[in-house]
């Protein structure tokens, strides 16, 4: 029924990454909110604190992100009535599996994520 | 009588001759001004070969000197010089640039496309490659050679080397950088624009896909080193004090920058390598390869990973552990995707029906050893573990094991494989066979006994040690099985350059590969295809019967050159469709020449002959500018053509569908990055510093920098104006607003300049003046750049080159100031407003 895919411009490679774009963001995001907190408001040492709050909004808000990224994908990847390894020559295979990459990135970049988050759950202080 | 003329062997013979004569490689000493990828890519490959082996020589050096405690072969300082140029050819004159070149030989081919879309480009990248290559490189021959290590860690390399060791490492590979950029610009936009009709985004090789990302990681990774270089380089010869602790300045910057760059740089290694392994494997195995989706995965996957690791190279620099933790953290996710290919690669020879070869050989090999590396990779992404192993000779091991199972070996086998696609001969299986088990037992005796020798205490870049406390076992094993590992090398070598002459030819398509390069004929004519074909599957050359027939009958697109000049087709850039046929440019002595001048400006730089530089400098952009003016861009004698099978396409296409257009927009990514480095050494500065800006902060005000903003914003309007106004044939209001806009760029380059200039900043006195000075300068150089191009614009309007129709230049030149009015806001936003809120 589906032998027909969307039209090429209704693809796109950008959607490939927006998961590990996320990540990217978070990490970055995670990583000044350090350096800055330990650098200029409790220097040299001292608690966390509000830095690892902040971490942990970064790190829901994100993996929110990513996970609407993994629902988006993963629908894209069923589209109509076809299974892997989505190598057919058709319009409806390309669309599928632009969804099955992004599905494989987005959920990467949800367990990168939360790598990088759990660090904030370990650590206290400055130290 | 036949209806389709391609029946007529004679009617095919005379297009043959016809695409023949417009793809004809130079001969004599003309040979050398080729800019076709056959040519450019074999030499590239052939000298980043070469560097690889001089290096070699230097690591026996090395290995000899270690042989026994306490000896006296090479001095101290003679052997800083060896291991520091070691580290450095191995990294940017080989391992980086082979990437470039066996992607500027062989992605035509796999694409089926007959060159790469900026030729040109590519013969720049390569002579700027070659000469500063040689710059680099020659130094030790005077005992001139940087001696700080490969990665110039300052202070050390900015105040107690003497010489001028540590300018040629900066000039030289500068130059080199750019060369890399310029082939990451290729290469991005070979494979999104010059694929074959009807290889969509599902259906491209592997090795495109990793192509992609990594020249796309380079456009990220590079630049912050240049920037790094920039400053350091400002420090060495200005002593503006970037570096210097009792100026403000923090060592830790250049770690930062390197690192963003050093620690990407590994899997730009990596993944081209890993590349080729994912075209060797199905090959072998004789079925497609298992998780094509999985493993774009990991190649995408990592390209962004591999971002967030630079920091454990500075575990042990005092970093708060929270920082260490995130590294840490995303040191260990990049393992997954890594891990993914190498067990896809696993499930692709358990699924089909193994032929033994020597390439297999080599990947079998490379992924032995490169699992035992991730391994210990793994092992010291861990903070505490590193804290005890780093700058040991654990470390040097943990490196070679990734790098020579993850690059080498592959390389090698890639050159087994490939060695047929380009010279039509094969290499020889049993010097292969030899070669390899040299190689890997070698390899594994010099490398292993260092994950020992480094847990028993011996640091990195010792020139000798002590003897009985331990090492002097461990250390003779090791150059006992550097010089195996050398000989089985050497016996590679000598395979790639005997004679040939007597051996026949290679079958075509000798190992029964599926991919589009292994169509050519043996030997294949400088055509790159006889004709482009259309491509249904991942595995064309299996799965589309008569694929080879047909090509060579020319019974697909762009079988003949009645012009007489190169053609290709430009697709687009998910399902491949064809949207227009370019004709490439041919071979010309410009490209030597811009990058002789180009390397003029920085060679003549390190030795301090500044006018001189300026000179080679001007002499560059002449000849680019007429370079740029001759062969780019042409107005086509008609609009469109017949290409074949009943398609008509255009000759021109401008704005974002012209090739041009996604050059200049990768290009500026690039741009960016390196700016965006500056800027962070900006902000870094002030989270190290207690007196960051300076108090009272000593400029460089509001007024002056909202002068330049204000100019050089009005000189972008004035751009979008002149390029509504051309699109609208007013030819008077194009004259002026490109006028308008080159007065308003140089007054406000010069308001700009003027800013820390009459506030008296001082960028010897302190690092904030100095930082500031920089942003300043980095964007009226690029004011610079922006007027050179009006200029560029107004001489093509006048010259009847740039109309509404033919208006790839004003819209290319747009596209840059669209980035220029993001670096003047910010600058100005920075330099101006941030010493207001702090």
């Amino acid at each position: 029924m589906h032998a027909n895919g969307p039209p090429e411009t209704e693809d796109t490679l950008w959607m490939l990454i927006v998961g590990p774009i996320i990540w990217a963001v978070h990490f970055l995001l995670c990583y000044i909110t350090a350096a800055i907190w330990c650098a200029k408001v409790v220097a040299p040492v001292g608690s966390l604190g509000g830095a690892r709050t902040a971490v942990g909004v970064y790190t829901v808000l994100a993996l929110v992100g990513i996970g609407i990224s993994i629902v988006k994908a993963y629908r894209q990847h069923t589209f109509g009535e076809a299974t892997l390894p989505h190598d057919y020559d058709t319009a409806a295979d390309r669309h599928r599996f632009i969804g099955y990459a992004t599905l494989l990135l987005s959920s990467l970049s949800f367990v990168a994520t939360a790598y990088v988050g759990a660090v904030a759950w370990f650590i206290g202080d400055c130290a | 009588m036949s209806a389709d003329p391609q029946d007529d062997p004679r009617y095919r013979e005379a297009q043959a001759q016809r695409l023949l004569a417009a793809w004809k490689t130079p001969t004599g000493w003309r040979y050398w001004s080729a800019v076709n990828n056959t040519e450019v890519g074999l030499w590239y490959t052939a000298a980043a070969f070469l560097f690889f082996l001089f290096a070699g020589v230097l690591a026996l050096m090395m290995r000899a000197q270690l042989a026994v405690p306490e000896n006296e072969l090479l001095s101290a300082g003679f052997y800083n010089q060896i291991f520091t140029l070691h580290g450095t050819v191995m990294m940017f004159l080989f391992a980086v640039p082979i990437f470039e070149a066996i992607s500027i030989l062989l992605l035509p081919q796999m694409l089926g496309c007959r060159d790469m879309p900026f030729p040109r480009l590519s013969a720049y990248g390569f002579w700027s490659f070659v000469i500063g290559g040689v710059f680099v490189c020659g130094s030790i021959f005077f005992d001139a050679a940087p001696r700080s290590g490969w990665f110039m860690y300052p202070p050390l390399s900015t105040q107690f080397e003497e010489g001028l060791g540590p300018d040629i490492w900066m000039l030289g590979l500068s130059f080199i950088e750019v060369a890399a950029i310029a082939a990451a610009v290729e290469l991005i936009v070979g494979v999104l624009k010059c694929r074959p009709p009807g290889m969509q985004i599902n259906l491209i090789p592997l090795y495109s896909w990793y192509v992609l990302v990594v020249a796309g990681m380079i456009l990220f990774a590079f630049p912050p080193l240049i920037a790094g270089d920039l400053l350091f380089e400002l420090e060495r010869a200005a002593d503006w004090p970037f570096f210097d602790p009792s100026r403000g300045g923090d060592p830790l910057l250049w770690q930062h920058l390197f690192w963003i760059f050093g620690h990407p740089e590994v899997y730009i290694i990596f993944l081209p390598a890993i590349a080729l392994v994912a075209m060797i494997v199905p090959t072998f195995a004789r079925t497609p390869v298992v998780g094509y989706s999985w493993i774009v995965l990991a190649a995408v996957g990592t390209g962004f990973i591999s971002f967030g690791l630079w920091v454990h190279h500075m575990f042990t620099t005092g970093l708060p552990s929270i920082s260490l933790g995130f590294f840490s953290a995303a040191s260990e996710a990049v393992a997954i995707p890594t891990g993914v290919q190498i067990f896809c690669f696993i499930a692709t020879v358990l699924a089909g029906r193994l032929v033994r070869a020597v390439p297999m050989l080599f990947v079998a090999g490379a992924l032995a050893i490169f699992v035992f590396g991730g391994l210990t990779g793994v092992m010291v992404a861990l903070a505490p573990f590193d804290f005890q192993a780093h700058d040991t000779y654990f470390v040097v091991a943990h490196l070679h094991y990734v790098l020579i199972g993850g690059m080498l070996f592959p390389v090698v086998g890639g050159l087994y494989y490939y060695f047929p696609a380009v010279m039509s001969k094969k290499l020889s299986d049993r010097l292969g066979r030899v070669a390899f088990w040299l190689m890997f037992i070698g390899f594994n005796v010099a490398f292993l006994p260092m994950h020992l020798s480094g847990l028993r205490g011996m640091p990195r870049r010792v020139f000798t040690y002590p003897g009985d406390i331990g090492l002097d076992g461990l250390n003779l094993i090791s150059t006992i099985g550097a010089f195996v590992l050398a000989a089985g090398l050497a016996l590679v070598t000598w395979d790639l350059v005997r004679p040939k002459r007597r051996q026949e030819y290679s079958p075509r398509n000798p190992w029964n590969a599926g991919t589009l390069e292994w169509i050519g004929q043996m030997p294949d004519p400088p055509w790159g295809v006889r004709s482009i074909p259309v491509v249904r599957s991942r595995y064309p050359l299996w799965d589309q019967p008569d694929l080879m027939r047909d090509v060579d009958e020319g019974r697909f697109y762009l079988p003949d050159a009645v012009e007489g000049k190169r053609e290709a087709l430009i697709t687009s850039t998910i399902d491949a469709t064809p949207v227009q046929c370019i004709r490439l440019p041919g071979p010309t002595w410009l490209t030597p020449l811009a990058a002789v001048f180009t390397g003029g400006v920085f060679i003549l730089s390190t030795y301090h002959l500044y006018w001189w530089a300026v000179a080679s400098g001007v002499l560059a952009a002449a000849v680019i500018l007429v370079w740029l003016w001759t062969g780019t861009a042409p107005v086509p004698e008609k609009r469109d053509k017949d290409v074949g099978l009943g398609l008509r396409l255009p000759l021109y296409l401008s704005g974002s569908q012209s090739v041009g257009w996604w050059a200049m927009f990768i290009t500026m990514i690039a741009d960016m990055t390196g700016y965006a480095g500056l800027v962070f050494g900006y902000f870094f500065y002030w989270t190290v510093g207690d007196d960051f800006p300076t108090d009272p902060a000593a400029g460089p005000g509001v007024l002056w920098p909202s002068v330049a903003a204000a100019l050089l914003l009005a000189a972008w309007v004035c751009m979008l104006l002149a390029r509504r106004w051309n699109a609208r044939s007013a030819r008077g209001g194009l004259y002026v607003a490109l006028a308008t806009a080159m007065a308003l760029s140089a007054a406000g380059s010069g308001a700009l300049l003027a800013a820390p200039w009459i506030t008296g900043m001082d960028p010897v006195s302190h690092v904030y003046p100095a930082i500031v000075w920089v942003l300043v300068i980095w964007t009226a150089a690029h004011v610079l750049i922006g007027m050179i191009m009006q200029g560029y614009c107004l001489a093509r309007a006048w010259a009847g080159r740039l109309t509404a129709e033919y208006d790839i230049d004003i819209r290319n030149v747009v596209l840059y100031w669209h980035f220029l009015a993001i670096t003047v806001a910010v600058t100005v936003t920075v330099i101006a407003g941030f010493p207001l809120v702090v």
